[in-house]
This record gives structure tokens, C-alpha cells and sequence, in this order.
């Protein structure tokens, strides 16, 4: 139980921080569907998929604590989602050039 | 065998489980991203027939269930124990929510003939079938997802009620609430991709 | 915690009063657990190797003999399924490396010993349904062990039911690969840093990165396989929009990688055996630990190359192409420090030694020619021939199998406790090797001359190839049945080994063989490295 505490290390986040985040995360949920009734072409997707990354790293960062973990947990966060980010892309290396 | 808990470990654990269902999800983004661009406008085609409102409610419902398991975690960590219940009963609620929500919608859109295999769809362009074949898998796949995550909240709710998981020992209902949150995170993607890309 | 050493049988004994079948089957125990694996392994590979016997039988001359062309379809694909997901990728890791990684740490068991439990009940329930899959139905799965679509949608026979046993056994080796990260991350004993680590868990360590990354997107895909028979979706039927490449895609997105999760528990093995044998410590061990990371890493980049016939964009042939060159660079480091380790080494060949320099030569074999295959211009000759029937073979059978036989011969007198007959062992040795180079190597003329692979019938001109290569079949048979049954006679009846017969350093050895249950009797503190034989005796 002592190793529990030790490792916890910081204070648990305050109910009115996290309720901040709450309130970011409808604000870009509003911004988003907004957005998406202007008429930008493909930017489109891009300025949808950028809200979504930004509210997942308020979901990620904050919710689930990942600015209060240590390194290694931190890296390998990154590792996963780069494991990810080059299997979609070197994907498109045949889907995108296919003739 | 000597009863060690490894807090750390625990958490280390679900990080990497949290890992392979992102890799799982991943493999049918891969797909989406793919198709899309090979039929944009079909895609776009088959998005308008999503309803945003639904798809929205639903957003805002699984966001403030990531935050009401959120505060259960302060809670419990504060001691507060009754808070803590009545928060993680909150976020079972929303998840069911969620799921009648989601059932109102499929239902509607079998009622209009789009279901997998369909009639109606096989006479679609081939862009638009797979829309609604991804629509189906993904959402599917994550309404499962929401299942699994409230069955293990209201588990551990009940080991917090029995005083199993407490203020010093919150690896668990932390960890439950890790997979909460994915089940959130993968949401947060899947309402743009396919409600707003029209 | 005297209680772990009854008889001098540590773990194996049973506590009183708990001792049958329920002691093993229910047990948390990583050695426990360990065992079980090893025995459905073994099992599984006789399974898997009377198909292939029977394979080279039918082969051994043109025309329809033997079987009939459904029942040889059914027959390479089951042949495939067994050897790969169920012998090949949970051999070393899973069984080994279970009963090893906790002892090379000095930790009492894995992080998560119930998961561990439980993903072995995942191995069998997908084992079942791999077996059941053959009897029910319509008939056994036809498709290769690759399920490709379209064929694998529109095929009558049990393919359902065997994407789900296949799911069920990707999700047991995730569970593993995960237990392995955590255990090495928060369990080693003190003094044990990471430049202290035996090379065997750097490489586990690597391989579990793999299985936890990897493994989930062959889960997503041949559950859409299922999804596809069942409901339909389209989403690989070109009929309806759908692409079968991208099947192809996320297919060898874990399949490529999952050759790593075969090969690099071997290398580690070698790596662990060769300083020991050479009574030298290892030569680059920062290098050798790295390269295990960086062909996890450069691995998962090349999967493609499996696909440079299928109608891929040029681009992406060019890319995936110059990708798997980089793969050789990690491999080709390991090897030139296992040769650097034995040079100017006090050597004694010992069976574990030459089965390590089995695997290098297998492998360097295996290696080089899929470089052949690495660059598009060669691999459009030699695609979908017996060339790559021989690669495969030379690299996973040479490799990994010789790798798992070293591993055996090493760590089966700590394990049990008992010697074999070390005479028998390097005779048996020599007729695999002799067998496994018969067999395999005319494959690669075959293959050249343009023999396609998996077909059921082939021109009179490739006859004596296949003749010899037949031949060498029953070769490596004999070798194996002597093999194991030295082993077995070893584990049962052999002369007591003594906790470190070998004189290795590594901490498995410093307790006593077989280990008690709870590993130690008192918490190791390690103060050197794993390849520092200074103090440390060899027993003869």
C-alpha cells in the first residue's frame, strides 16, 4: 500500500480542473460541428481530424494522467502511436501512387 | 505464493493493453483512410445520410462520461467514497445512454434498408457501400467496446462499495478508467470521420 | 521456504496435498505454465510435421498419388496454421521464455501470473478450435495458412472457424508479450540493469513489443475475414468497391513481424550459449541488445515485400524494397558478433554450441537468399516458387527450430534437473543437419527452374528434386525421433546435472536445478554482468 502512494506521486487532479477540461472538450466538440458546415474542400478533413487530435490530447494528457506519468510510459505512448502513424502511411505509399 | 501488489506494474499493464486496442482500431483506420481516398465524394455521399444530432448527443454524452470517471478517481483519492459511487453510477448511466442512442440510430438505418449484406446497398456505388460497411465495423466494434468498459465500471463500483478498491489502493478503478477514457478517445475520432466529412 | 525443494524436485513437486493434473492446469506458477506450453508445442510440432511428411511423400513423384488435390490444399494450409501459429511463434517466448525471464531476473514469477495462466487456456481454446476446424464444416480450410481473400470469403470449407482460432491465439500471445514488457520493466531483482540484462531477455523483450503492436491488427483483419463470410460487409470484395490488397496489406502489417517474433527469441538464445561455450564474454553487447530494438523497429517497416507481384503501385515496390535491406544491417551485426565471440574463445562443442552454429549457418543461408527476394527486380523470377518454400524453411526450421533445439539441450538440465546423453544429442544433431539441408536446398533449384509453390501436380523435369528433397524428409525425421527421445530419456532417467553444469553466469544457474517454486531461496543481488565467467566453473 506504501508502494501505492509512493508511486502516485502527484496530488489527484481537482475536481474544477478536470471540470476545465470537460468544458474545452464541448467547446471543441462545438467548434468541430460548426466547422464542418463551411465548405473548405479537403481541408475539411484536416481541420476535423486536427480538433479530434486536439481533444484526444486533452483526453490523454489529462484525463488519463499521461503528463504526471514518467518517461518510460510517456515514450512508449509515442512509440505506439508512430507504430501506427507509419503502417497508415507506408500503406499509402501503394494506395496513394496505385495508377 | 506471497500477494504483492505492483501499483506501478498495474498501470504499466493496462498502458500496453490500451496499446493493442489502438492497433486494433488502427487496422480499420487504415482502411477508412484508404478508401476515402480512393471515393471522396462517395464517402461524402454517405455521410450526409448520417444524423449529426444523434452523433452528437453521442459525442457529448461519452465526453462528460470521461469526465464524471475522471472525478471518481479525485473522488475516491480524497476519500470521498459515496461521491465516487455515485459518479461511477453516473457513468454507467451515460454508457448506457450512449448505447440506446446508438440502437435508435441502427435501428433507423435498417429500417431504410442499410445493413450490412443489404439489397439497397449492393445497388450503391461501390464508395458508398463501403461507407456504411466501415460505418458498421467501427461503430460496432466500438459499441462492444462500450459494453466491456461499463461492465468492468460497474464492477468495480461494486468493489468500492465492498471496500476492495479504496483510497489507497485505486489501481483498479485507474485502470478501468484508462479503458474508459480509450473507449472515448476512439469516439472522439469516429464522429468527424464519419458524421461531419460531409 | 524450504517447502519448494521436495526431493531435490523444486518445482516440479507438487505442495502436499495438491498434487494431479489441477496442480499443473491451474497453476500461476511461470515454470508451471512454461512446461504446459513446451508439452502442447512439442505436440503440436508432431502434429505439424506428419502433415509435412506426408506433404513430401505425396511430392515424391509426379502425378496424383497419394491424396487428392482438396485434401493437399487442406493439408499445406493446415500444415501452415499448426507450424505457425501454433508451434513457431509461441515456441520460445512462450515456453522458455516463461520458465527463463523470471529466473534470468531474479524476479519470483512474471507481473501478471493469473494473465499468464490465462493466456495459456487462450493458446489451447484456439489450439481446439485449429483442430476442430479440420472435422467440421464442410470440410477443412483449403485457403494457405494466409487466408488471402477473395478466396478465403468464397470458399465452402471451416475457414470461420479457423480466422477465430487463429484471432483467439493472436490475442494469448499479446497477453504474453505484455506480461514480458511489465515484468522486465518493474521486476528486476537489485543491481540488474538493463546493460545487465542476458541477451535472451533483450530479445524477449523486443519480441513482446512486437506481439503487443503487431499481433492486434492481424486480430482486426481476420476478424473482418469472419465479418465478410458472415455478414457480408464487402469491404475486400472487389465486386463491391472493396480492395483484397489491402487485405494483403494488413495481413503482412503483423505477419512480416511476426517472422521476428519467430526468429529474434532464437538469436537470443544463441546469444546467451555461444559466450558460455566460448568461456569469453559476448563481443558487442550494446550492439547485440540494440539490433534486437532495431529489427523489432525496421521489421514492422517492410511488410510489403511480400507483395511486389500482387499489382502494387511502383512507388511502393521501390519503397518496401529499399526498406528490407535495412532489415539485413541488425541481423548481419548479431552474426559478425557471434563469430567475433567465438574467436580466440576457449571452445568446447557441446551440443547446445553446435546446434547455435547450426542456426547461424541455417540462417545465414535463410538471410541471404531473402535478400534475392528482398529486391523486386529478382523476386518477380522467383515469387511463389519452391525458391521461397526453401527460404522459409531455411530461416524458420533452420533458424528458430535450431535455435529452440539449442535452447532445449541448455536449459532442459536446469529446467528438470538431469542430463541427457550428450554423444547421442551431436549425432542427433548432425542427421538434422544433414536431413534439413537435403530437404530444403534442392528446393531452391526448383524454385529457380520455376516451380511453383503449393501446386499439387509438376512436370517430370523437376522430379529428382523433389525426389532428394523427399528423401532428406525422412533423414531429419530420424534425426528428430533420436533427438527427443535423448531428451526424454534425459529428463527421466538421466544423471543428475547439477545447478550449473555448463558454468554459465547468468543468474538461472546460481539457484538450484530444477528451481524451487518460488525461484530464490534468498533475493538475488546482482553485481555483475552476464557474461563475466570469472569464479564460475564448468563442472566436468
Amino acid at each position: 500500500m506504501s508502494d501505492a502512494q509512493n508511486d502516485a506521486g502527484s496530488h489527484p487532479l481537482s475536481y474544477r480542473f478536470l471540470a476545465g477540461i470537460w468544458a474545452a472538450l464541448l467547446a471543441l466538440t462545438a467548434l468541430t460541428i460548426s466547422v464542418a458546415r463551411v465548405d473548405l474542400g479537403f481541408f475539411n478533413v484536416v481541420v476535423a481530424l486536427g480538433i479530434a487530435s486536439l481533444k484526444s490530447a486533452l483526453v490523454i494528457f489529462f484525463f488519463m494522467h499521461l503528463k504526471y506519468e514518467n518517461r518510460t510510459i510517456k515514450t512508449m505512448v509515442l512509440v505506439a502511436f508512430v507504430v501506427l502513424a507509419i503502417c497508415i502511411g507506408l500503406t499509402f505509399s501503394d494506395v496513394g501512387f496505385r495508377r | 505464493m506471497t500477494e504483492h501488489r505492483d501499483y506501478a506494474g498495474g498501470k504499466l499493464g493496462m498502458w500496453l493493453f490500451l496499446f493493442t486496442e489502438i492497433l486494433l482500431f488502427g487496422g480499420l483506420f487504415l482502411l477508412y483512410a484508404a478508401y476515402l481516398h480512393r471515393y471522396p465524394a462517395d464517402f461524402n455521399a454517405g455521410g450526409k445520410q448520417l444524423d449529426v444530432v444523434l452523433g452528437a448527443a453521442n459525442t457529448v454524452i461519452l465526453i462528460t462520461s470521461s469526465f464524471t470517471v475522471a472525478a471518481s478517481i479525485t473522488a475516491l483519492r480524497l476519500g470521498e467514497t459515496t461521491r465516487c459511487l455515485w459518479l461511477l453510477a453516473a457513468t454507467v448511466a451515460l454508457a448506457l445512454g450512449f448505447l440506446v442512442n446508438k440502437f435508435f440510430e441502427w435501428s433507423a438505418k435498417f429500417g431504410h434498408g442499410i445493413y450490412p449484406g443489404s439489397e439497397h446497398l449492393m445497388r450503391l456505388p461501390p464508395g458508398e457501400n463501403l461507407f456504411f460497411g466501415l460505418y458498421y465495423a467501427m461503430t460496432g466494434l466500438h459499441g462492444l467496446h462500450v459494453l466491456i468498459g461499463a461492465t468492468l465500471l460497474t464492477v468495480t463500483a461494486a468493489l468500492v462499495r465492498r471496500g476492495r478498491v479504496t483510497q489507497g489502493n485505486f489501481g483498479l478503478l485507474e485502470n478501468a478508467g484508462l479503458y474508459w477514457h480509450l473507449v472515448d478517445l476512439v469516439w472522439i475520432f469516429l464522429f468527424p470521420l464519419f458524421y461531419l466529412i460531409a | 521456504m524450504d517447502h519448494g525443494n521436495v526431493d531435490g524436485l523444486g518445482f516440479l513437486a507438487s505442495a502436499p496435498g495438491r498434487g494431479g493434473l489441477l496442480s499443473w492446469i491451474g497453476s500461476t506458477d511461470h515454470k508451471r505454465i512454461g512446461l504446459l506450453y513446451m508439452g502442447c508445442i512439442v505436440f503440436m510440432f508432431f502434429c505439424g510435421s506428419i502433415l509435412g511428411m506426408i506433404l513430401r511423400l505425396k511430392l515424391m513423384t509426379p502425378g496424383s498419388t497419394l491424396v487428392g488435390p482438396q485434401t493437399y490444399n487442406a493439408m499445406f494450409t493446415l500444415h501452415g496454421v499448426i507450424m505457425i501459429f501454433l508451434v513457431v511463434i509461441p515456441s520460445i517466448p512462450a515456453s522458455l521464455g516463461n520458465i527463463l525471464l523470471p529466473l534470468q531476473i531474479g524476479a519470483e514469477d512474471v507481473s501478471f501470473p493469473r494473465l499468464n495462466l490465462f493466456s495459456w487456456w487462450l493458446y489451447v481454446l484456439g489450439a481446439v478450435l485449429a483442430l476442430v476446424s479440420i472435422f467440421t464444416g464442410t470440410g477443412a480450410p483449403d485457403t494457405g495458412w494466409t487466408f488471402y481473400v477473395p478466396f478465403s470469403e468464397r470458399t465452402t470449407t471451416n475457414v470461420s472457424m479457423a480466422v477465430t482460432a487463429v484471432t483467439i491465439l493472436g490475442f494469448s500471445s499479446i497477453l504474453t508479450g505484455l506480461n514480458f514488457v511489465t515484468t522486465i520493466h518493474r521486476l528486476r531483482a537489485p543491481g540488474m540493469t538493463w546493460t545487465r540484462l542476458p541477451l535472451f531477455v533483450w530479445s524477449l523483450y523486443a519480441t513482446a513489443w512486437i506481439q503487443v503492436l503487431a499481433t492486434p491488427i492481424l486480430g482486426i483483419t481476420l476478424a473482418l475475414v469472419f465479418a465478410e463470410r458472415v455478414l457480408h460487409l464487402g469491404l475486400f470484395d472487389p465486386g463491391r468497391g472493396g480492395d483484397p490488397l489491402l487485405y494483403q496489406h494488413l495481413f503482412w502489417i503483423y505477419s512480416h513481424p511476426a517472422v521476428y517474433i519467430m526468429v529474434l527469441p532464437a538469436m537470443g538464445v544463441i546469444s546467451d550459449i555461444i559466450p558460455v561455450f566460448a568461456r569469453k564474454n559476448i563481443f558487442g553487447y550494446k550492439m547485440i541488445a540494440f539490433s534486437s530494438l532495431a529489427i523489432a523497429f525496421a521489421g514492422s517497416l517492410v511488410w510489403a515485400h511480400h507483395m511486389f507481384t500482387s499489382g502494387m503501385s511502383d512507388t511502393a515496390v521501390l519503397v518496401f524494397s529499399f526498406l528490407t535491406f535495412i532489415v539485413a544491417i541488425p541481423s548481419a551485426i548479431k552474426v559478425f558478433n557471434w563469430v567475433s565471440t567465438l574467436y580466440k574463445g576457449s571452445i568446447s562443442v557441446d551440443p547446445p554450441l553446435l546446434f547455435s552454429l547450426g542456426f547461424i549457418f541455417m540462417f545465414s543461408v535463410g538471410g541471404l537468399t531473402g535478400l534475392v527476394q528482398g529486391s523486386a527486380g529478382t523476386d518477380i523470377h522467383v515469387h511463389d516458387t519452391y525458391f521461397i518454400v526453401g527460404h522459409f524453411h531455411y530461416v524458420i526450421f533452420g533458424g528458430t527450430g535450431l535455435g529452440l533445439f539449442a535452447a532445449l539441450h541448455f536449459w532442459l538440465p536446469k529446467i528438470f534437473g538431469r542430463m541427457y546423453d550428450k554423444t547421442v544429442a551431436k549425432l542427433s544433431f548432425w542427421i538434422i543437419l544433414a536431413g534439413m539441408n537435403l530437404l530444403y536446398f534442392p528446393m531452391f533449384i526448383l524454385g529457380l527452374e520455376g516451380l511453383p509453390r503449393r501446386y499439387y501436380d509438376y512436370l517430370p523435369k523437376y522430379a529428382h528434386g523433389q525426389m532428394l528433397s523427399t528423401v532428406g524428409s525422412w533423414i531429419l525425421a530420424v534425426g528428430l525421433v533420436m533427438m527427443f527421445a535423448n531428451l526424454y530419456r534425459g529428463i527421466r532417467r538421466g544423471p543428475l546435472a547439477g545447478d550449473n553444469p555448463w558454468g554459465a553466469a547468468t543468474l538461472e544457474w546460481t539457484t538450484s536445478s530444477p528451481p524451487p517454486a518460488d525461484n530464490f531461496a534468498t533475493e538475488p543481488v546482482v553485481t555483475r554482468g552476464p557474461y563475466d565467467f570469472r569464479g564460475v566453473a564448468r563442472r566436468d
